[in-house]
């Protein structure tokens, strides 16, 4: 197969779900059975040309490239011409990615077609499949860091579609919400990194980008920047991949539709996050990938520990895929980088079957508490199950071999990925110092090996908690077993190496190796050699001691649910406090529903009221000013709103300084007694004009000096008519007494 | 380009007036003759947009030069001989367009369309009303179009007038103090801007072709050459202390218009007010006239002072984008709340042109038009509902999403537009803002992207109070969409996808203006205000 060739299936691949969206979308309730056939069939397509792609690009070295221009921005002033590319490329990660989206994505619309029969949105679930496989396909195609983005955003939008399916439900849609806006947050992060990238190096390519880093040209010149860029990217993934502290949105996104637990929230998006850095593992400095190893080490050990704690079935799984994720991330950043990405694709098939094989389950139990009419029973609760192996043995079956796998006992997938990641850790631990890593990476491994066996204990073995319910449990028909099967056979060893204790003979090591560092030897983190010498001396003491942890798992939660010789409920007392705070799960939810959330409610309403009494009030104020102005304070406001009160402030203040300036100033001698007489008239009558407005000042001050003045002239008048004596002589006596009173006047 | 005789700007611009008078002329009782000449009208009106779109050069560069502009009018309109200390006025009508204002063009012309079949419902002296907005559609346009300050400053205020009549009859129970306050504070920044423009004509003076004598002149290209201006008149240099005064009250009074944070406090209430039409109108165009203005005036007349008051700029769009997003989500009325995000919205455009680079402009401007798109289709949405609930408050609603499912599509397209969700417009402009205010300003851009989070938190959160969860008996009856709501919404989903898959046709048709604008920010002040 030529590039062009691969090229051209990969669009086809990229393009035909999202026909199938829009197709279903506006025809889906007008096509025969709501068209499930359709974006199945759409999707067999896909899984067939996906196989042939990552056959052919096996078997070059060489990614296939294409780019087109998107836009163009013309010949910018300084920089010269500038476009902007979008493109795609397909090199082993990306068609390794597309065979792991497009049958996970196939088998869970084969799975729902029996799952989500009778449906109330049956055409619209399947057009949301679609344009949810679209945005994923698009994520792992492109070749730019735009593309990706723009796919991150999308994948959002379907989760958000799919969480909310049932959205008649609250829990549903504030769900869905949360996932979206808990995303965004991770994102405005990934966003702020692409900036950062884009604005050094003009492009949005991850090619062009890693060369123009290799070539010693870095972010702003400055190593720090570097750093903050590849974690800002991280951000992204810590979004997607539920890490630690944006982990929460994971768990509840259980309330969408199981099958879609076992798309979105297991197998595919999730690890979006984890591809991400895989893609981007070649611009990371030696301390953005310490970062990453933490971030995956804390969230692993957090989600465990609440995993062990919890009752429902989807909740267990869901905190057992965020560990798992933890651990992805965990291996990626330790230098694992193909063991991280391995357990990605690996867990892919296990988690999508567990969550099939538990959607299989509670079918069943659904439909036989409805036979019961029993609506008040929990499905999905593992207490009210058990014994259940006889019932669905089929399922029975699968599920075993998806819990072995994730528990990593030999000859299961799970085995073989997580077997190189502890070795990974081990030698990370080894060369630098960070010994945290690989025990959390053990301790964890111990969890799992029990929660999941307490899961599959309580379900599966034992006895059933209702008899008459138990009559009516059957297993599930083909369409969902079928699927179950195939991922049960993905969990075994020899599809990744024929050698089933350890993977690195396998194609799969062959085809993902870790790429070449781009960044400055200065912060680079330890080298392929290096690393692959310590983690080839770690690789025996890592199997053995991850077999002993996991066998520890396995035998306690044997002990504890099936030989009952520890008693949880015992230890459930004894250790009350922790319990509680596991089963609450460490009380994220309640943190950021008090810090975040109401946080920024409390903000909200402050804001407002700020935006409508000051930010308006002064506007408002303007105009009440003025009216206070014309007609006086007394006859306007009477001290009701903030506005008057402030104008009253605002004339007294005027009248003291009216008065003190006055005073100061405008008697000549300077006199105490006259200063003060003149203050205290100058803040008389400016408290009068605030108090009257201009127009009762103009009435009583203004008009009354007029007529003042018009009434003391007639009384001068009158007074100076007795002076008219018409002898000069008093003339004179009065005009010397007037140029003496000047005199003195100037002096 | 002429029809019959007069140039299709002056067609564009008069042909509402035109249709103002055919509409006063028209009999009182046929109700439906009167709606459909004004659909008419707009839709001639339209046409001519796409006209122009099409035969639009996207290689000239605009802004500056009198030969960068197409579709150019001009003729002497007033001339008034030696008056003493005045000197001879010299007034043109003079029209122009460029890759900046071609595209207001086109978004005044389909909201105008638009906005006519959202006015289906009125009955209140219609022929008044439609009259009204016809000549508002004029004022808007004139602004877009004019070349000439005393022209634009005569279609600014023009547009006022319909405005205030348009909120203060046809509106809601406050209608008369939100046309108030509304008439009041854009006076107030027009009389900011008649200040500075009184300045300018003081200040530059060109030669009369046929004379040789130098007159003082109202012509924007003129004001945006340095070597017109006289050395010792008020606005003449640069970095003097007049013009950062000049370029200030310029910028207050397109602040009003946008509305820019503090100013934006009678956008809310005119919004509550105003019908549904004219809050398509007010949101869809008119605030675009503020971020229009400043770059067609203080950006080209005065880029040493918009280089000075860059970063001041910056910090008031980005607190637009984050106090609009914060307040709207507080708010439980639909329309104050879409009113709201207009202002986080336009902080966005106000971030982008901050940035005075290529991306950051070209992001503001693609913006305008996008919220224009976007926001029109909020506002005819709340109107939809309010058409039929006889009320907007968020909490009486819920589980519309199955007694209407296609408005629910249509307005689930709006809103993951508003939030900026790839794929839909609103996301490039917003992307290509922000990218170019990353350049000029990192720690600006970065503390901006909380508005990001806070759209989609408040959005979704009014998505899931309207549509999600059980509908309350008392809508049970709720009729979904209808034929004329389609016909309006429909063809703005479609632009608001294809520009979000391809935006390229608009960034063509503003590029080499754009580049042109930039590059004046170059010559004089020296390299430095893009990237490094």
């Amino acid at each position: 197969m030529t590039p062009a060739t691969i090229i051209q299936l990969s669009l086809a691949i990229l393009l035909l779900p999202l026909f199938s969206f829009v197709t279903l979308i506006f025809l889906g309730k007008r096509m025969p059975r709501q068209g499930d056939w359709f974006g199945l069939g759409m999707l067999m397509i896909c899984l067939a040309m996906a196989v042939a792609v990552l056959a052919s690009s096996l078997g070059s070295e060489e990614a296939a490239v294409l780019n087109i221009p998107w836009v163009n921005f013309g010949t910018l002033p300084v920089i010269g011409p500038l476009q902007m590319q979008i493109g795609i490329s397909v090199d082993h990660l990306t068609a390794i990615m597309l065979v792991v989206v497009t049958l996970v994505s196939t088998l869970v619309h084969l799975f729902s077609i029996g799952y989500m029969q009778g449906d109330i949105r049956y055409s619209r679930y399947f057009a949301y499949l679609g344009i949810f496989t679209f945005s994923m396909l698009l994520i792992v195609l492109t070749n730019n860091f735009f593309l990706i983005y723009v796919g991150w955003e999308l994948v959002g939008l379907s989760s958000y579609l799919l969480i909310g399916h049932w959205y008649e439900k609250k829990s549903a849609s504030d769900a869905a919400k949360k996932a979206f806006i808990v995303n965004r947050v991770g994102d405005i992060g990934m966003f702020t990194g692409i900036m950062i990238l884009y604005y050094n190096f003009r492009t949005f390519g991850f090619t062009e980008i890693f060369h123009a880093i290799g070539s010693g040209q870095i972010p702003m010149g400055s190593e720090a920047w570097l750093t903050a860029a590849g974690i800002l990217i991280f951000c992204g993934a810590v979004g997607k991949s539920a890490q630690f502290p944006l982990h929460v949105w994971l768990p509840d996104a259980m309330e969408g539709p199981t099958p879609v637990s076992a798309l979105i929230h297991a197998a595919t998006m999730v690890a979006a996050g984890v591809y991400l850095v895989a893609r981007t593992f070649p611009m990371m400095t030696a301390d953005a990938l310490m970062v990453i190893a933490y971030t995956g080490a804390i969230t692993a050990f957090i989600s465990a520990t609440i995993a062990i704690a919890q009752n429902d079935i989807k909740k267990v799984l869901a905190y057992s895929t965020i560990s798992q994720l933890g651990y992805m991330v965990m291996g990626l950043g330790v230098g694992a980088y193909t063991a991280g990405f391995f357990h990605l694709v690996t867990h892919a098939m296990f988690k999508a079957g567990l969550f099939l094989g538990s959607g299989s389950i509670i079918h069943a139990m659904h439909h036989a508490m409805h036979h019961e009419n029993d609506h008040h029973s929990d499905p999905q609760d593992i207490r009210n199950m058990g014994g259940l192996r006889k019932k669905m043995p089929i399922t029975f079956l699968a599920f075993l071999m998806y819990t072995l796998a994730i528990c990593g006992v030999p000859f299961t997938s799970g085995f073989l990925s997580k077997d190189e990641i502890l070795a990974g850790t081990l030698a990370y631990g080894n060369l630098t110092g960070h010994l945290l890593i690989p025990i959390v990476g053990f301790l964890v491994a111990g969890m799992t090996a029990f929660y999941m066996f307490r899961i599959v204990i309580l379900a599966f073995l034992g006895h059933h908690a209702d008899e008459k319910r138990y009559a009516h449990i059957h297993e599930s028909p083909a369409t969902m077993t079928i699927p179950l099967v195939i991922f049960a056979a993905l969990s075994f060893f020899a599809f990744y190496s024929f050698n089933p204790f350890g993977a690195s003979d396998g194609w799969f090591f062959h085809a993902v190796e870790r790429p070449q560092s781009v960044v400055p030897a200065s912060v680079q983190a330890a080298g392929i050699e290096a690393f692959e010498e310590a983690a080839h001396h770690a690789h025996i003491p890592a199997m053995g001691l991850s077999l002993l942890v996991a066998a520890i798992g396995i035998l306690t939660a044997f002990a504890t649910y099936q030989w009952k010789k520890i008693s949880a409920d015992a230890w459930a007392t004894r250790m009350k406090g922790v319990h509680t705070f596991l089963v609450n799960k460490w009380y994220f939810d309640e943190l950021y529903g008090a810090v975040v959330v109401g946080g920024t409610l409390a903000i909200t309403q402050f804001l407002r009221w700020i935006d409508e009494n000051i930010v308006d009030g002064l506007v408002n104020g303007t105009a009440s000013w003025t009216l206070a102005v014309v007609f006086g304070y007394s006859d306007h406001a009477k001290g009701k709103n903030l506005s008057a009160k402030m104008f009253l402030l605002v004339g007294f203040a005027s009248a003291v300084l009216a008065g003190l300036w006055m005073g100061q100033w405008f008697w000549p001698y300077h006199s105490a007694a006259g200063s003060v007489a003149v203050g205290v008239l100058a803040g008389l009558l400016t408290l009068f004009f605030f108090w009257s407005g201009a127009g009762g000042f103009d009435k009583y001050i203004v008009d009354g000096i007029v007529n003042g003045a018009a009434y003391t002239s007639g009384f001068f008048g009158i007074l100076f008519k007795k002076f008219q004596t018409g002898k000069v002589q008093s003339y004179l006596v009065l005009v010397i007494l007037g140029v003496m009173l000047f005199f003195f006047w100037f002096k | 380009m002429q029809l019959l005789g007069i140039g299709i700007l002056s067609w564009i611009t008069f042909l509402p007036v035109a249709g103002m008078i055919l509409i006063l002329l028209l009999p009182k009782d046929n109700k439906n003759l009167v709606r459909w000449s004004a659909a008419a009208i707009t839709g001639l009106q339209l046409l001519l947009a796409v006209v122009i779109f099409m035969k639009f050069d996207r290689s000239l560069t605009g802004i500056n030069t009198e030969a960068g502009f197409q579709f150019l009018e001009k003729a002497r309109w007033i001339d008034i001989p030696a008056l003493s200390w005045f000197g001879r006025i010299q007034i043109d009508y003079f029209l122009g367009i460029d890759g900046i204002s071609v595209l207001m063009v086109i978004l005044t012309a389909l909201i105008s369309f638009i906005a006519v079949f959202s006015s289906w419902g009125i009955e209140k002296s219609l022929k008044g009303y439609f009259a009204l907005l016809l000549l508002l559609d004029a004022g808007m346009m004139g602004v877009f179009v004019s070349l000439d300050f005393f022209l634009f400053y005569v279609f600014w205020e023009v547009m006022l007038l319909p405005m205030y009549f348009l909120i203060g009859i046809w509106g809601g129970p406050r209608r008369e103090y939100a046309a108030i306050k509304f008439f009041l504070y854009t006076l107030f920044g027009s009389v900011l801007m008649l200040l500075a423009v009184i300045a300018l004509y003081f200040s530059v003076s060109i030669a009369d072709p046929s004379t040789g004598e130098h007159v003082h002149t109202f012509n924007m290209l003129a004001m945006m050459n340095p070597s017109n201006y006289a050395a010792d008149s008020i606005l003449g240099g640069i970095n003097t202390s007049m013009r950062y005064l000049a370029f200030v009250a310029l910028f207050i009074g397109f602040a009003i218009k946008v509305p820019i944070f503090p100013f934006h406090t009678w956008l809310p209430d005119a919004h509550v007010e105003a019908p549904t039409a004219i809050s398509v109108v007010l949101a869809g165009v008119l605030l675009k006239m503020g971020t229009y203005g400043i770059l067609r005036v203080c950006y080209s007349m005065f880029p040493d002072a918009s280089a000075h008051y860059q970063i001041p700029i910056a910090i008031l769009g980005f607190i637009s984008i984050v106090y609009g997003a914060l307040v709207a989500m507080a708010q439980t009325d639909f329309k104050k709340l879409i009113a709201y995000s207009s202002i986080s919205h336009m902080g966005v455009v106000v971030l982008g042109i901050a940035a005075q680079n290529t991306q950051g402009i070209i992001g503001g401007v693609m913006q305008m038009f996008n919220h224009g798109t976007i926001t029109a289709m909020l506002f005819l949405i709340v109107g939809v509902i309010y058409d039929r609930a006889h009320t907007r408050g968020l909490n009486d609603f819920g589980g519309l999403m199955n007694q209407m499912p296609k408005y629910a599509g249509i307005m689930t397209i709006a809103f993951f537009a508003a939030l900026g969700l790839p794929g839909l417009s609103g996301f490039i402009s917003e992307m290509f803002s922000f990218l170019g205010a990353f350049q000029a300003f990192r720690g600006i851009a970065i503390a901006a992207t909380i508005g990001i989070v806070l759209t989609a938190a408040y959005m979704l959160w009014t998505l899931q109070r309207l549509f999600l969860g059980t509908l309350p008996d008392k809508w049970k009856t709720l009729p979904d969409i209808n034929g004329r709501e389609l016909f309006m919404l429909v063809p703005l989903a479609v632009i608001v996808i294809f520009l979000g898959l391809y935006p390229a046709p608009m960034i063509d048709l503003m590029s080499s203006s754009v580049n042109t604008l930039v590059g004046v920010f170059k010559p004089e002040l020296g390299a430095g205000l893009i990237g490094h």
